[in-house]
């Protein structure tokens, strides 16, 4: 019986393994089995693990297709690992795996407190654009009572916007 | 910029016996986390790229009115003793001192604001005030956030708020806590039971130095779990009602224990008072338990009152980084053992003993 790992000299080590039942066996020349280190009976899981012949459950490495922020490289696996992300563009990449997270968490899924005054001017700089536009259509429709309703609305909200700032982001 | 040791001379402004409820609650804690819209977070970031975080933030957090005359550093210049001093007065975190390049800490002259630069966030700020203070706390750290963002692109997101590097911050990037001594329901035996009321409605209550029963000197810390959904003023408001409700049961508790266990309870104080005066050396966590009798003797007028101050400043000031700042040396633990008892005897030299009869008319000889 020629050696399973060189397939030259003939095999003078064997190992028996019987795991859930199902028997395994390696068959070693005397080189091999000492340059693998399996020559004491703690060595039956190496030799088993040398020679790729796994009779274990262990499923081979995932495959990274996992999703990838495109902005930082940070993996959906890192995010699973460690439980933190890679940068805040890392949130709409992973999103999915953000919100499962979020639930356990927090006490709700929408941010309700304070907001940034860019974000806040961009916001009520939105809408003023929306209600101007809706007020253009309103008058070409001559639908004159919401016309008064939304430059009401346009007057009220317009003062409240700051200019926006020089270096806006 | 202010030097180190200008800076460490002053105690800092939690360690001073005021504020509301200071009897019961040392201190209260603000921390907001900020995060720059473009930059990866400083756990992701390869080292040149924390470097120019720190450049773009470090600047305007200088610049700050309210950092005027503070202290400033990079964590790579202050040597291990110093930023465990840091630590020690919660200005940084355990975590902040362990980093390497790129981050930094700029605390203010009262020492009641510090921010880290790349901790876990590019920005933790925080402001801490002596008793029960959230409000002004947040008022305080809120104006500073208000400034910082007109001129820093904070990474914000219109449904999930401020975008932190762990989803446990996320939204409100806030952390609400008190630090409280609690001796009484450590005695009482029914701090397990507060802990878990309070865990449910999702705060969490933990050992300053130690955790549950075995937390030294009988220090707790409670904080918000949750930073989504909520406005900030929530936040603070619901868990200032839960701490009025722990101040209370710990009242209720000292005073039962003074009615049903006095003996026990002048027990212990004696025993820490005779330790402290007299120990020639004295490990932290000993002379932190005993501090805590001594306190709690003092606040249920079995000792001289007026030492609150005092034992508020020992408790840091045992501390090993604070010795060896005081020694102006590296010191072995078993040396560190020794000046801790020295300091703790010169201090507490002319504190009187303990009243040994009880204020009231004791019963009539129990055996």
């Amino acid at each position: 019986m020629l050696c399973d790992v060189c397939q030259t000299k003939e095999a003078n080590v064997f190992f028996t393994q019987i795991v859930n039942g199902q028997v395994q066996k390696v068959n070693l020349c005397e080189e091999c089995s000492k340059q693998k280190g399996v020559t004491d009976p703690t060595g039956f899981a190496l030799a088993e693990l040398l020679l790729g012949m796994g009779t274990t459950q262990e499923k081979p490495e995932a495959k990274v297709t996992g999703i990838l922020c495109p902005v930082c490289g940070f993996s959906q696996a890192e995010f699973k690992r460690v439980g933190r992300l890679g940068c805040p563009h890392c949130y709409e990449a992973l999103r999915s795996d953000v919100e499962t997270v979020l639930g356990n968490l927090h006490k709700g899924t929408r941010h309700t407190g304070k907001i940034p005054a860019r974000a806040a001017a961009s916001a009520a700089g939105n809408r003023l654009e929306a209600l101007r536009r809706d007020l253009a259509k309103a008058i070409d429709e001559e639908k004159f009572e919401d016309a008064v309703r939304l430059r009401d609305e346009i007057n009220a909200l317009a003062p409240t916007i700051a200019p926006p700032p020089s270096t806006a982001s | 910029m202010m030097r180190f040791s200008t800076l460490v001379r002053q105690p800092a402004a939690w360690m001073l016996p005021e504020g509301p409820h200071a009897d019961i609650v040392i201190s209260t804690r603000i921390r907001l986390a900020r995060n720059l819209a473009s930059r990866p977070f400083p756990g992701w970031a390869k080292k040149e790229e924390r470097l120019a975080s720190l450049a773009e933030l470090q600047p305007g957090v200088e610049a700050l009115p309210d950092m005027a005359d503070g202290f400033s550093a990079d964590l790579t210049k202050l040597d291990p003793l110093q930023k465990q001093v840091l630590v020690e007065r919660h200005l940084i975190s355990r975590e902040q001192a362990a980093k390497g390049p790129g981050s930094a800490a700029v605390i203010n002259r009262a020492q009641n604001l510090s921010i880290m630069i790349n901790e876990e966030d590019h920005l933790r700020m925080q402001a801490i005030l002596p008793g029960l203070d959230l409000t002004r706390a947040y008022g305080m750290l809120d104006a500073v956030d208000t400034q910082l963002e007109s001129t820093l692109p904070f990474a914000y997101h219109n449904e999930f708020g401020y975008l932190t590097a762990c989803p446990t911050n996320l939204g409100t990037g806030l952390r609400a806590s008190t630090m409280m001594h609690l001796p009484g329901l450590v005695l009482s035996e029914q701090i397990n039971q507060v802990i878990h009321s309070a865990n449910r409605i999702g705060l969490a209550v933990r050992g300053i130095y130690g955790e549950g029963t075995e937390a030294l000197a009988h220090l707790f810390q409670v904080s918000n779990q949750n930073t989504l959904g909520e406005r900030e003023r929530e936040i603070i408001s619901r868990l200032e009602k839960v701490i009025e409700q722990i101040i209370q049961r710990e009242h209720d508790a000292r005073q039962k224990l003074l009615q049903t266990n006095p003996t026990k309870l002048r027990d212990h104080l004696g025993r820490a008072y005779g330790v402290l005066r007299h120990a020639h050396t004295i490990e932290t966590k000993e002379a932190l338990n005993f501090l805590s009798m001594l306190r709690l003797g003092q606040d249920l007028s079995l000792l001289n009152p007026g030492n609150r101050l005092l034992i508020d400043h020992l408790l840091v000031e045992i501390q090993p980084a604070h010795l060896q700042l005081a020694a102006k040396k590296k010191l072995s633990a078993e040396e560190r053992d020794a000046l801790r008892a020295e300091l703790l005897r010169l201090h507490l030299r002319n504190l009187p003993e303990p009243e040994t009869t009880p204020p009231t008319t004791p019963p009539p000889s129990q055996e």
